[in-house]
């Protein structure tokens, strides 16, 4: 049974002219590793807002097709009970984070749950020492910069341990150490806990290592779905979607009458292949 | 001219954040100022248009003494994009937000209305000239934040972080609109993480970690430094990493973006 069930979806805001989602269908199996990438406008947030249900909760408008999430109708099921299953982080962490300390912002999904008080204690703990702000616990989100900030966030998220996590562009505000830092969290998660992840993100040259699928909108509809290697291709870059770099070099110097015989997704698998022709 | 003449600043929380910054940005320049989160970036940045002021030390835009002058004088020239550009949008409509500023400096409507719709062309968002900027995405809102500060024509543009939730198609059409301001002599400073960006537009670098300046030079020398690159908590571009592993089979190590990798390559591939 697929952990994220969306059929024929389309949505439109209210005061919108035209639907932001049109007829998408998206499944993702359990354990599955997920990136949704598309252009700025595409869509991709409003496909998230649909898996917590914000979409039409919150954001009103008009919905026509299905979606289910661990088994449950998102537009049936309260936010509340939807929350056990499904941790969100959204595009920007100062909508997140409420409390005066980021150990008070980590522990209250916990209480909310009704954990006892060591469980808790014990999430929290592991939940800032997994984003790395262990040594931040006590400052205020406002005393963070916007990077410790997106930590905090995930780190309230992890602290629930959710079956299905979804993150809209969580590395944005990080440099890009901490963004590779945060990316092998979530791996981790995904990897060690089995939890599902649905990854909204641009900068696909760090993740495309993670990834199992990687899923393509362009103008509200899904363009491209499958492994990272089939869907970096011409149509990809053409709709300004951020192909790896060393991916690009590689089309590029076959236009250019290069015979290469793979096209990588890392810099890794660019350098054996270049050192074998280069030394052969 | 910007001149940051030995500058602490301390927030009134007690948190030190920049220690006897040194720096001169002459007109014209293109200058990218990298590193980690909670390098003092932003804090530094926001010390040109004197919505900072140096705890000790002094900045000197143009000559003039940001101690002594308004934010409103100092925002006619020195034009800053935030970060998050929802702390900068308030209007109703795309138009309205844009037209904003002319509007305060009294430009006629003709004048407004030409230059809003020119900067709305030149960032794609003609098509979002009535809606309300809230309906947009956050990568939409951004170039509208962006739009609003450009309208206006200042001599010095500051951005903060503009490539984030920008897509591959809008970071190429932002830098060819970073270079073509700079080529009319504006002078760019752009905050940012992105390596990859960087490493296509080739700026000036300055490296900020721990609140000291600890890297200032071309964008070629910075981001094939690995030690300075991994104190700052940044990653060397994909080219570059590609290129130094294979210095050992001739490949040449100084080499940052897709256009030279891929000469570079063409012709030592054409020869086997």
């Amino acid at each position: 049974m697929p952990i994220i069930d969306m059929r024929n979806l389309t949505f439109t805001y209210t005061g919108a002219g035209k639907p932001s989602i049109l007829g998408v269908d998206i499944l993702v199996e359990p354990g599955e590793f997920v990136v949704l990438t598309g252009p700025s406008g595409c869509g991709k947030t409003t496909v998230c807002r649909c898996l917590n249900g914000l979409v039409p909760n919150f954001y009103s408008g008009e919905m026509t097709g299905n979606v289910k999430v661990t088994d449950l109708d998102v537009r049936k099921t309260s936010t509340m009970e939807l929350a056990k299953y499904v941790g969100f982080v959204f595009q920007n962490p100062e909508n997140q984070l409420f409390s005066l300390s980021a150990e008070r912002d980590v522990a209250f999904g916990p209480e909310n749950l009704g954990l006892p008080r060591d469980e808790i204690r014990r999430r929290v703990d592991w939940a800032l020492q997994a984003t790395g702000i262990s040594n931040l616990r006590n400052m205020a989100p406002y005393e963070l910069s916007g990077g410790q900030q997106q930590r905090a966030a995930i780190a309230a998220v992890l602290a629930m341990k959710p079956t299905l996590m979804v993150l809209d562009e969580p590395t944005s505000f990080l440099d890009p150490k901490s963004a590779q830092e945060i990316l092998d969290v979530i791996s981790r998660l995904n990897r060690e806990l089995k939890i599902t992840i649905f990854l909204v993100e641009h900068r696909l040259d760090a993740v495309s290592r993670y990834a199992d699928r990687v899923i393509v909108m362009d103008k509200g509809r899904v363009v491209l779905d499958g492994k990272p290697f089939d869907v970096y291709g011409e149509q990809a870059w053409l709709i300004g979607v951020g192909v790896p770099k060393v991916t690009m070099l590689f089309r590029l110097l076959r236009k250019d009458g290069i015979s290469l015989d793979s096209i990588p997704i890392t810099v890794e698998d660019a350098t054996k292949e270049l050192r074998r022709k280069l030394t052969s | 001219m910007i001149e940051v003449e030995n500058l602490c600043f301390t927030y009134p929380n007690g948190k030190d954040v920049l220690f006897n910054v040194d720096l001169k940005v002459q007109d014209g320049e293109f200058v990218a100022i990298m590193g980690e989160n909670g390098a003092g970036k932003t804090t530094l940045v926001r010390h040109f248009n004197g919505l900072l002021k140096p705890t000790t030390g002094r900045i000197l835009v143009d000559g003039n003494d940001t101690r002594k002058s308004s934010v409103a004088s100092l925002a006619r020239s020195v034009g800053l994009v935030f970060q998050n550009p929802d702390h900068q949008l308030f209007c109703e409509t795309v138009k309205d937000e844009v037209a904003f500023s002319l509007k305060n400096f009294g430009y006629p409507e003709e004048t407004v209305e030409r230059r809003v719709r020119g900067i709305l062309e030149t960032l794609d968002l003609m098509s979002y000239i009535d809606s309300s900027p809230f309906m947009l995405s956050g990568g939409e809102r951004k170039r509208v934040a962006l739009a609003s500060v450009l309208v206006w024509n200042p001599k010095h543009v500051v951005l903060d972080e503009p490539t984030i939730g920008q897509d591959y198609q809008q970071k190429d059409r932002l830098r060819n609109f970073i270079l073509q301001l700079n080529t009319q002599g504006k002078t760019v400073i752009v905050v940012t993480h992105d390596v990859e960006f960087i490493a296509e537009c080739k700026p000036r670098v300055i490296v900020l970690s721990t609140g000291r300046i600890v890297g200032d030079g071309p964008a070629v020398d910075i981001l094939t430094d690995e030690q300075l690159v991994n104190k700052a908590s940044l990653v060397r571009p994909q080219i570059a990493k590609l290129m130094s592993s294979l210095s050992d089979v001739g490949l040449p190590t100084n080499v940052i973006d897709l256009f030279t990798a891929r000469s570079v390559l063409a012709s030592k591939l054409e020869r086997i």
